[in-house]
């Protein structure tokens, strides 16, 4: 093997794809400027919208209630709730967003609750519309304080205590770090980006190095030089394999710098808690670029050698473009809650190291696993690039056109 | 010196079956002579070529190429070779003076060496005024001289022309030729295939007539016109080839 040799291809590839716009969009200008306008940009956009539904009144319309006028008048003085005249085709407005709910006071309401009976208050909402949430929030919140006070009044008027509606509490307590609750919420995403930007990264080089080599007809003058055709291929390889990890490095450092931003301005947009801070240790970076290695080897192989197949750059983009779904159909399963790792899917390819990395994240190493999908990554990886190889030294893959 | 010993190449194809493109041919190329290879399209000049330049391999036979097997050794064989032909495009975002000192470290040359031969080949070119102008930007005949002096980096004692003039307009065509006359006056051993007669009349010292993959006839050009009774080279081709022709696509 001549590292010699390979380090002219590799740097002569290098020359090639820093002068090239395509090159740089796809593994430097995408990645840095993605995730700033999908974290920061989504995210503000999504504070921003809640922000304003939870600060509009909610126009809202009480049916009925004619004979329980302190309910009525209740209703009126609530800050945030704006009452609209009954209307028969209330169902309509609500439908067509003209008003966000209805409330049903049934006839003799306050009668029947001041002789005990158990009447019901109907609110009518728009399921999955957030606006109209907030509307019969406001309402329900209203109804259940004046249950309260009722409660309460007819406690004392009995001289009993307050306790005796509600003998104890049930309070859930979170005993994990803020880390792990963060790597828990977005520790799947991270590494989904990572496995995504790794493929990303090495998709444009894989192609041109090979398909567009092809097109352009160098292949056959760099097939007439003295280089061995392993060295070329190692060259080329090491090429796509620097684009995959230099893109994923950019992605997560932008990500990273965007979680950032969103953190520390995202708390002053809405009323909420605000989520858990990610706070990812030198440690788990380094460990999930450790994993994030051979992947980014497996998918730069595979990826040079189909498009190997391909006479143009276009018909690689076509060949290529189903591999995308290959690559995140694991990745997003990844993400899905309840998904965990088991010696089973600890072999399936990508599955395996998105699970890994989503525990690394949490700060949760499971050496056992870690050295199994290491092992499993490194064998696929090792028998792609051997792939990658023999197709470079069959002639009617090189010279299909 | 070329020797080719009973070279062969089968190819496999879905529709049409086993192809023979070069079939058990044997000719020998000397140092300071242009052997010619002229046949029509598809008849088999590529394949052969490609097989002496290590580019393809052998199915049956092989070739020496300065006393390397073409099969056994085929990184010194293109070491010693110069291969150019229409195919053999440049990397368009290199610059001239990049393409040819890749193709010079891929030869093993030092960059001290490298600097001067490169200097020399500009000079002798006439490439300095777009020596650092990338290769998607130069004229076809800036790109053709890039060509050339990329063959020439590493002084090769073989040169391999595929069709070299093919699509070239009269002046840039004239640029190889006089290239090609240039190869065999320093010594060199020339092997250059065609299908223009003109060419071949010109240039070469020795032809050899290629059909369906198989040498057809041999030698020099009075040779030819002595054995077929013809002056025009054409006329000898036409009756060289026309009882084994069948118009082919190209391989």
């Amino acid at each position: 093997m001549s590292l010699r040799n390979i380090g002219i291809v590799y740097r002569k590839e290098l020359t090639e794809a820093l002068r090239d716009r395509r090159t740089l969009l796809s593994s430097i200008l995408l990645p840095l400027f993605l995730f700033p306008v999908l974290t920061v940009g989504i995210g503000f956009a999504a504070a921003e919208l809640i922000g304003e539904a939870s600060r509009e009144p909610s126009k809202i319309m009480i049916l009925g209630g004619a004979d329980s006028p302190s309910i009525v008048e209740g209703l009126r003085n609530v800050k945030n709730l704006r009452i609209v005249p009954a209307a028969a085709n209330y169902v309509d407005l609500i439908s067509n967003k003209k008003i966000r709910a209805a409330v049903d006071i049934p006839p003799g309401f306050q009668a029947e609750v001041a002789r005990g009976e158990h009447p019901e208050v109907k609110v009518y909402v728009f399921s999955g519309d957030m606006r109209s949430a907030f509307g019969a929030t406001r309402i329900e919140k209203f109804f259940s304080e004046y249950r309260d006070a009722m409660v309460r009044s007819r406690l004392t008027s009995e001289k009993l205590a307050e306790s005796l509606m509600k003998p104890f509490d049930v309070k859930q307590q979170n005993v994990v770090s803020d880390e792990k609750v963060a790597g828990e919420s977005y520790g799947g995403l991270i590494t989904y980006l990572v496995i995504l930007m790794c493929m990303t990264g090495a998709m444009y080089p894989a192609m041109d190095l090979t398909a567009g080599e092809k097109e352009r007809g160098t292949m056959e003058t760099i097939l007439s030089s003295p280089i061995k055709r392993t060295h070329l291929v190692f060259g080329k390889f090491l090429l796509v394999l620097t684009a995959s990890l230099v893109t994923a490095t950019l992605s997560v450092i932008s990500m990273g710098t965007s979680f950032a931003v969103l953190a520390r301005f995202a708390p002053l947009q809405g009323e909420g808690e605000g989520f858990p801070i990610l706070t990812m240790h030198a440690k788990t970076v380094v460990a999930v670029f450790v994993m994030a290695l051979p992947v980014a080897v497996l998918f730069s192989a595979v990826l040079i050698t189909i498009s190997l197949f391909a006479k143009t750059f276009k018909e690689a983009q076509s060949y290529l473009t189903p591999m995308t779904f290959v690559v995140i159909v694991p990745a997003i399963a990844a993400v899905l809650p309840g998904i965990e790792l088991t010696p089973k899917l600890a072999v399936v390819p990508i599955l395996n190291v998105s699970l890994l990395c989503k525990e690394l994240v949490t700060g949760t190493y499971h050496w056992n696993y870690i050295f199994l999908i290491f092992l499993s990554t490194c064998v696929y990886a090792g028998i792609a690039l051997y792939l990658a190889v023999k197709m470079f030294q069959r002639e009617s893959v090189l010279f299909s056109s | 010196m070329i020797e080719v010993r009973n070279l062969s190449k089968r190819f496999r194809d879905k529709k049409r079956g086993e192809i023979r493109a070069v079939d058990n041919i044997t000719f020998r190329c000397q140092p300071g002579q242009i052997y010619g290879l002229l046949g029509a399209n598809g008849a088999g000049k590529t394949t052969t070529l490609r097989m002496l330049a290590t580019i393809l391999e052998p199915t049956d036979g092989t070739a020496l190429v300065c006393g390397h097997d073409i099969v056994e050794e085929p990184e010194k064989v293109r070491a010693k070779v110069g291969f150019l032909s229409t195919a053999t495009a440049l990397y368009p975002r290199l610059t001239a003076r990049e393409m040819v000192q890749y193709f010079g470290r891929l030869n093993g040359m030092d960059d001290s060496l490298l600097k001067k031969r490169v200097d020399a080949i500009f000079d002798r070119l006439g490439m300095n005024g777009f020596r650092d102008r990338r290769c998607d930007k130069l004229s076809t005949g800036m790109k053709q001289k890039t060509s050339i002096a990329r063959t020439l980096v590493h002084d090769p004692p073989v040169m391999i022309f595929d069709e070299p003039t093919l699509g070239l307009d009269v002046m840039t065509a004239r640029t190889i030729t006089a290239f090609i006359r240039e190869c065999r006056d320093l010594g060199k051993t020339v092997i250059f295939s065609t299908h223009i007669m003109s060419e071949v009349e010109k240039l070469c010292d020795v032809i050899g007539i290629i059909q369906d993959g198989k040498l057809l006839a041999e030698g020099t050009l009075a040779q030819l016109r002595d054995k077929y009774n013809e002056q025009d080279l054409e006329e000898i081709f036409v009756k060289v080839v026309a009882p084994h022709y069948t118009p082919a696509e190209d391989h």
